[in-house]
């Protein structure tokens, strides 16, 4: 099973994924980074590392909240 | 020329579809659970690429470019939270639940799963019901949407109805002989097809630009300097999230996607599905709507407003013709597949949920079969009807006709309605059946009624508007769903035949 600790690191985890899917302290920021605007690049970088979490997520943790051995790793 | 080509092309994948259904018609038994879920053996790469197909929507390659044209490319980040992160949790807090289900008890509709947990056929109709509501008037927008493109295609000698009719036709042979293992097929082509098209449409305007994106960003700081700022005109943070919730959670729910999550093999498609579905919708998203904002940066014109779209504007205007009649048959062609998926699971929730359970009795897997393909056919040509007549203007067409285009756009917040309480229903031994029955129609009822009546001020309040504090009626109206479902079902016991932990004690296989 997966620790209480872990558990609560995924929860966590997953809720900062979709607080921050939006990178809401560049707003009003226009400033362009290699022809893109710096948010655009949050987002391209934030949609790497949610697909990692999920990733790490699925090989770690997979079943959390859904199965009764859920997180177990085999 | 362009017309001919773009026809030629739209043809060509049509002839292309049909192969792959013969194809998928050899290898698919007489069974209603082949037919409609391919036996639950899809793997990674056809299961991600069928439902990303729903992605491929009008709305990516004409409506999402022409608002980043025109407002600003912020959209990329409303589709990929709504898209790329909440919907792909949803399909594991929601999909991953359901597919075990399925493994344990072979549903093939959401209905069928409420149904057998609360002892309630009704409550199977009723979930079928309020879906059809929403998807039948969603194909009659994708059947206008292609009559429409025809006709423009061929300057009108193909008229409006032929060119609907025709497509309807089409459909009804293809779905009816494919199933929903070749339209998956058909999905994955156009998936790899309009994601390489889209990048190779970015890089030769890209290139085509003397001074390239240098040159891009200065026509934009020179003619619109606040589109590149994150933020800003219409982009408020409650339009964004209010976007982003409400059709993440109706993406969950219309019929096609949440079929598609009892349809896989095993759980390492899931996992790897989970995985990979951030990167597939970013790698979408950014070409189709960055091209949008360019066209602004590069003085393109087009009447957005009027209805023209950017994205075959700018094409003609930096590629060669025959590139941009690619792209943008390839995206007419992309929606039309949309529609075979909603009438193949349109079909699936009437005659399981709806036509066997009341009207029909028992029947056995062959019958069922037949009865799954005759319901594409009917289902198809009843919205045909509908829309040759919507567009007609034929007797009350202008009402009704109008009322149902109404529905078309409102559908993905209409299906966000049931996300909550299904989802309760899931995670909660306590939900019952009086729960689950006001937790459906209660916020149903009060989403309609907010968008279809007029406005009237009561006492100083506006009753009836689409938003309020800049937040849309939809968000209301879930968080409504699941406060009626938690409080009924704390205020009623279970109903006799409840199976309380149908749900719960789930082993991973």
């Amino acid at each position: 099973m997966v620790s209480n600790t872990e558990r609560a690191g995924w929860v966590l985890a997953f809720a900062a994924i979709v607080a921050l899917a939006v990178p809401w302290f560049l707003w009003g920021v226009d400033r362009v980074v290699a022809g893109l605007p710096v948010w655009l690049w949050w987002h391209i970088g934030w949609m790497g590392l949610a697909a990692l979490a999920f990733r790490l997520f699925t090989i770690r943790a997979w079943g959390l909240g859904v199965t009764v051995d859920g997180g177990d790793r085999r | 020329m362009t017309a001919g080509l773009q026809l030629g092309i739209i043809v060509g994948y049509l002839l292309v579809a049909l192969v792959v259904g013969l194809v998928a018609y050899r290898a698919t038994e007489r069974t209603a659970e082949d037919f409609y879920l391919a036996g639950r053996t899809f793997g990674t790469v056809v299961l991600l690429f069928t439902v990303f197909a729903t992605l491929l929507s009008a709305f990516t390659f004409f409506g999402g470019p022409d608002n980043a044209y025109s407002l600003g490319p912020e959209w990329i980040l409303v589709m990929g939270l709504m898209d790329g992160v909440i919907f792909a949790l949803l399909w594991y807090a929601i999909g991953y639940k359901q597919w075990l289900l399925g493994q344990r008890n072979g549903y093939v509709t959401l209905g069928e799963m409420l149904g057998d947990r609360f002892g309630s056929r009704a409550l199977r109709g009723l979930i079928a019901g309020v879906s059809l509501f929403w998807l039948f008037p969603y194909v009659m927008l994708q059947q206008i949407g292609a009559g429409g493109a025809i006709e423009g295609l061929t300057d009108g000698t193909v008229p409006f109805w032929a060119g609907a009719a025709l497509i309807t036709a089409f459909m009804i042979a293809y779905v009816t002989l494919a199933g929903v293992r070749g339209i998956a097929w058909t999905d994955t082509l156009q998936g790899v097809f309009m994601l390489a098209t889209v990048w190779a449409a970015l890089a030769w305007v890209l290139v085509a630009v003397d001074g390239g994106i240098g040159a891009i960003n200065q026509g934009l700081a020179d003619s619109s300097p606040e589109m590149l700022a994150l933020g800003g005109g219409a982009y408020t943070p409650q339009f964004i999230l209010t976007f982003a919730i409400s059709v993440a959670f109706g993406v969950a729910m219309f019929p096609q996607v949440n079929q598609r999550f009892f349809a896989a093999r095993s759980e390492a498609v899931l996992k790897r599905s989970f995985a990979l579905w951030p990167v597939l919708v970013l790698l979408l998203f950014v070409p189709a709507f960055l091209l949008g904002t360019w066209a602004a940066g590069l003085g393109i014109e087009a009447d957005v407003a009027g209805g023209e779209s950017v994205l075959p504007v700018v094409l003609a205007e930096y590629t060669p013709a025959w590139f941009a009649a690619l792209v943008v048959a390839g995206a007419v062609a992309a929606m039309m597949s949309s529609s075979d998926s909603m009438l193949l699971s349109g079909s699936a929730y009437f005659t399981r949920d709806l036509y066997r359970p009341f009207l029909a009795g028992s029947v056995d897997e062959r019958r069922e079969d037949l009865l799954g393909r005759i319901g594409v056919a009917v289902f198809a040509l009843a919205a045909l009807a509908a829309s040759v007549w919507a567009e007609a203007g034929g007797i009350g067409a202008a009402t009704v006709g109008s009322l149902l285009v109404d529905i078309g756009d409102l559908a993905f917040g209409g299906f966000a309605q049931l996300a909550l309480p299904v989802a309760i229903a899931l995670y909660w031994r306590g939900t019952t059946r009086a729960g689950m029955f006001a937790g459906v129609l209660v916020p149903q009822l009060v989403y309609v009624g907010f968008n279809f009546l007029p406005e009237t001020t009561v006492a100083g309040t506006t009753l009836f508007a689409d938003a309020y504090l800049g937040w849309g009626v939809s968000l209301y109206a879930m968080a409504l769903g699941a406060l009626v479902t938690v409080a009924v079902s704390a205020a009623t016991g279970r109903a006799p035949d409840e199976e309380t932990d149908l749900y719960f004690g789930l082993g991973a296989d």
